[in-house]
């Protein structure tokens, strides 16, 4: 199609950045200097309010708790979900036309509903305030997903595939393992993506569902305060900045894999 | 799947029953259900949910579509593209609701001393401008999916595709139509619904930035429900809230599902 370059993209981009710049300059300035006056750089730049976050185990150990269970999320959600995208994408079922939509439908339910069960489903199991709590409440929106786009990978790559390896003596697992996963690596990729997404920015559940020790860093943000009274203002940018963190370095490792990967599957 | 249906039988069975003292469970059968259907309130939430989401999807799927349209097709300054439209995807509803708070402050944020600097004093108590800070903040957080899923589609589109179009004489439009379009169709459901089911949902940002004010004018229906179910302890009404809620979802989802399924 057409060459000439469009200053669209790089417009949309710069709506995107202005507010991320904005962060990165609070968190370099006191809350004293943000609320007196108005400036575009910080005046007196600080490292104050990093250092306040690296040497409160509170706020540290927080961070950490978040990473913790995004982590095992996304190891529980593709462990669940590679059988499962294979099974889907190799057999035939009663419904399976529709079977994207109903697995869509526990991505359906707001975790607004599903706190109060999930609250006592978890007590009753002792799991109250552990990272597998979280991760595993979290599995409800990232599972059907996780399925979906490896389910579209696996359909790309041709059953013929599957004979040979069976005449060489591959049993499924072995199959799947050693010749499937290499093959649909990008699409393992933007997995990982999407279900680190969804993990990590979700708050309500991973609040709900821990109580002192677990407590996700989104969490410590709210109970600082400053969130509803505007009292730490520059505090609480640092640990913003700090969230976009594991984020932005995950995109960077994969993202030649995105353009093919979240096209589920369709690139041959 | 067991982990979403054991959780959802407990909503149902909170939902025909009236809870006292956190224990004690009394039959109510549909009274729930008839309370939450005949309130006013319920029905004001709703609509603002739905305009809400509307709202949202209006701004967001066609502005995707056109700036992934434009993106450059590959090479170092898509990578960066990406790299960079992924930040906003990463970043945790709640920080998102702080750092669109603290921007508009009209002492300490960029927007905020913007529009004063205009004589326009930024105030999150007018209705209209607390729902235009979620609207944008929204369209900040969000759009940026719809045009990675759209980019990721536009690409899996063969060369070819488009040297016939451009034999037949196709005009840009009629390109977009009949070759882009239907190309597009299996990642735009996606992003439809993705979109649709989160602003319906969305509860962390308003509670954020306007804790549902001023008054009830951004009280959606999910904050209503966290209200219901964890401040005043409803479990019942709660629940049949959540039946409904879900409910609603769930035709809407179908629905758009039926009108962009690819049938292959």
């Amino acid at each position: 199609m057409k060459s000439r370059p469009s200053i669209l993209p790089a417009l949309f981009v710069l709506f995107l950045m202005i507010p991320v710049c904005w962060l990165i300059k609070m968190s370099f300035q006191s809350t004293a200097e943000i609320r007196s006056s108005f400036s575009l750089l910080p005046v007196q730049p600080t490292l104050a309010n990093y250092l306040v976050i690296f040497s409160d185990s509170a706020w540290y150990l927080s961070y950490f708790n978040a990473i913790k269970y995004v982590t095992l999320n996304v190891a529980l959600s593709l462990t669940v979900a590679l059988p499962a995208a294979y099974a889907f994408s190799r057999y035939r079922f009663t419904g399976d036309r529709h079977l994207f939509f109903w697995f869509l439908v526990s991505r359906m339910i707001p975790p607004a509903i599903l706190l109060v069960p999930f609250v006592q489903m978890f007590s009753d199991l002792g799991l109250i305030d552990t990272s597998v709590a979280v991760a595993v409440a979290h599995c409800l929106f990232n599972v059907p997903i996780a399925v979906w786009i490896l389910e579209g990978f696996m359909s790309s790559i041709p059953r013929e595939l599957d004979e040979a390896a069976a005449i060489d003596g591959y049993s499924k697992p072995q199959f799947l393992i050693k010749i499937m996963l290499p093959l649909i690596a990008p699409g393992i990729g933007v997995t990982a993506f999407f279900c680190f997404m969804f993990s990590w920015i979700e708050l309500l559940l991973a609040n709900g569902l821990t109580t002192i020790d677990m407590k996700p860093i989104g969490a410590v943000m709210g109970r600082a305060g400053g969130l509803l009274g505007g009292m730490q203002i520059g505090l609480l940018s640092a640990a913003s900045v700090l969230t976009l963190i594991p984020g932005v370095l995950l995109v960077f490792f994969i993202r030649r894999h995105i353009a093919r990967g979240l096209s589920l599957g369709q690139v041959k | 799947m067991i982990s979403s249906v054991l959780p959802m039988m407990t909503v149902v069975n909170y939902s025909v029953q009236d809870v006292f003292a956190g224990d004690q469970f009394v039959w109510v059968g549909s009274r729930w259900f008839e309370q939450t259907l005949t309130s006013p309130e319920f029905y004001q939430s709703l609509s603002r949910s739905l305009s809400f989401s509307a709202l949202v999807l209006l701004i967001e799927i066609p502005l995707g579509i056109l700036i992934a349209l434009k993106m450059p097709a590959r090479g170092m300054l898509s990578n960066f593209y990406i790299v960079l439209m992924a930040v906003p995807l990463l970043t945790p509803w709640i920080v998102v609701g702080f750092i669109w708070k603290v921007l508009v402050d009209p002492v300490a944020g960029l927007i905020g001393v913007s529009t004063t600097a205009l004589g326009f004093t930024y105030d999150l108590n007018n209705p209209v401008v607390a729902w235009a800070t979620i609207i944008i903040m929204d369209v900040w957080h969000w759009t940026a999916l719809v045009v990675l899923l759209c980019y990721a589609g536009l690409q899996s589109i063969p060369k070819e595709y488009y040297q016939a179009a451009a034999i037949d004489g196709a005009s840009k439009w009629n390109t977009f139509r009949y070759v882009q379009y239907p190309k597009l169709k299996r990642v735009l459901l996606i992003a439809l619904l993705l979109r649709f089911m989160d602003s319906f949902m969305i509860y962390t940002e308003p509670y954020v930035v306007t804790r549902g004010g001023p008054g009830v004018s951004t009280t959606f229906l999910s904050l209503d429900l966290v209200q219901t179910a964890s401040i005043q302890f409803d479990l019942g009404e709660a629940g049949a809230i959540s039946v409904i809620y879900f409910l609603i979802i769930l035709a809407v989802c179908w629905s758009l599902f039926c009108v962009l399924r690819t049938d292959e």
